[in-house]
């Protein structure tokens, strides 16, 4: 068996491209306008709980201030991200990656259990015994595909006044237009987090291997039918 | 510390390649087209996700901004409109012409006479930023069917007397945005007459879209075929000058 079926491949390496360019124009949009707000409005600096640094060319796209420019990059990649996404979970939930790989137990939210897999993670053993991840990697997977991508979109239609008059609810729910841009920036970077600690922890773990696996599929390690699987839940 | 400065550089060689072929995309032909065509798909969608009619929010008094930003030009430079602004405007004309039965030249007195609409609305910049405030003003689609549009106008340009660097302001949109409800043509901000960064006398409302599709210092009303001859011919004036998105609903 394949260690990442083939829309899993393909999706990873089109998000790849997706977010870079997004994330890359939208630094450029928000040098339109470096302050944020909570609510429905704000213009002004008292009104700011933020005040975002200006970001140099080399971090955007195109690497010079242009507004319009910029705009074009983030809407036109907006569709392949957004249309990617919705694939990626209807992939997922078909295939049942998400139920046998990605869906958390009760027994790995225990206190114990966390900590046994942070400590494991902080002395760079990344072996794990069955199952595909480990509670860190369900939680970090469940996360960027469940709430910071979707999040993203949503946010991001928020914005679009446009979108606004066909369902006023869902800028209503996010707390307004202004609350809604801010939580654009906020899970953007909390996107840009993952994204460095998921290439560190690649790096850390064999990056060439891991980048062919995610290219070819990989093998799957098979259980070793040799020893019986452990279990320690309520399985009486 | 050189460990350091040496990932930052190459991270910055990795952004500067990839900002690189970006450009290159984006300067032919089929990817600058690409660029263009993904503003169509939004405005097919929102234009299919909403009605016609969908209105924007409307907000209550509460919420109004206790300032309204102006943005772009603040007020017209010319010694006619300072003129008019010292007399309150008693002169100004708003012309209502082009692919109409009957052109019409309106006065402030006759404006303010017609059927108003008042409504509390969130102005958003396509810097980021946002307002609200409450406009007044009869709705465009009462100045255009008084003036009897011709079945061939496709579009409705809005001619500014402010020059902004150089070249005279203007904006369009399509018929559906002319005849929605809340695009109107506002001479009251929170009950007063309009401030001159605010576009007094006249400045127009598209609800559903961004800022500066809100033409400011209105003077005529065009109806149009197409907008080619009109400016350089792509819709307004930060479409013609820095390539905005003509559809500035997203």
């Amino acid at each position: 068996m394949k260690k990442h079926t083939l829309s899993t491949r393909i999706w990873h390496w089109l998000n790849l491209v997706c977010v870079a360019i997004l994330f890359m124009s939208g630094l450029n949009i928000s040098n339109g306008h470096r302050r944020l707000y909570w609510g429905d409005w704000g213009f002004a600096p008292e009104h700011a709980w933020l005040e975002v640094p200006r970001f140099p060319g080399w971090m955007t796209i195109p690497d010079y201030y242009s507004l319009a420019q910029a705009r074009d990059w983030h809407n036109l990649t907006a569709w392949p991200f957004a249309l990617g996404l919705l694939f990626m979970w209807g992939a997922m939930l078909a295939n049942r990656h998400f139920k046998r790989d990605l869906v958390t137990s009760r027994e790995e939210w225990r206190w114990s259990a966390i900590k046994d897999d942070v400590i494991e993670h902080l002395k760079l053993n990344f072996e794990h015994g069955d199952g595909k991840y480990n509670f860190l990697q369900k939680l970090a997977y469940g996360l960027v595909l469940g709430v910071f991508l979707p999040m993203m979109v949503f946010t991001g239609m928020a914005m679009s006044p446009g979108i606004e008059p066909a369902m006023p609810w869902l800028v209503d729910i996010l707390g307004g237009r202004q609350s809604a841009r801010s939580l654009h920036f906020i899970f953007a970077f909390l996107t840009f987090g993952f994204f460095v600690v998921h290439i560190a922890l690649v790096l850390l773990s064999g990056p060439a291997a891991q980048i062919y696996d995610m290219i070819t599929g990989g093998v799957l390690d098979e259980p070793d039918p040799e020893t019986p699987q452990e279990s320690e839940g309520e399985t009486t | 510390m050189t460990g350091s400065i040496k990932r930052r550089g190459v991270l910055a060689g990795m952004g500067a390649l990839f900002v690189g072929a970006c450009s290159r995309i984006a300067d032919t032909g089929a990817g600058s087209s690409l660029l263009s065509a993904a503003e169509d798909w939004h405005r097919k969608v929102h234009r299919l996700l909403a009605s016609r009619e969908a209105l924007a929010p409307e907000f209550a008094k509460a919420d109004i901004s206790p300032f309204f930003r102006g943005n772009g030009s603040q007020t017209v430079d010319t010694e006619a409109y300072r003129a008019s602004e010292a007399n309150g405007f008693a002169d100004w004309r708003l012309e209502v012409r082009g692919l109409v039965d009957t052109p019409l030249s309106l006065s402030m007195e006759n404006i303010r006479r017609l059927p108003q609409r008042t409504q509390i609305t969130r102005h958003d910049c396509v810097e980021g930023w946002s307002a609200i405030g409450e406009w007044t003003g009869p709705q465009l689609s009462t100045l255009l069917d008084a003036a009897g549009v011709r079945e061939e106008a496709k579009f409705i340009v809005f001619h500014c007397a402010d020059n902004l660097n150089g070249q005279d302001y203007y904006e369009s949109v399509d018929m559906i945005d002319a005849y929605h409800a809340q695009t109107i043509i506002a001479h009251m901000l929170n009950g007063e007459p309009l401030p001159a960064r605010n576009g007094a006398p006249l400045r127009m409302r598209i609800e559903r879209q961004l800022g500066y599709k809100h033409a400011k210092y209105l003077t005529a009303i065009e109806a149009v075929a197409n907008l080619e001859g009109i400016g350089e011919g792509k819709g307004g004036y930060w479409e013609d000058r820095a390539g905005y998105q003509w559809y500035a609903g997203i």
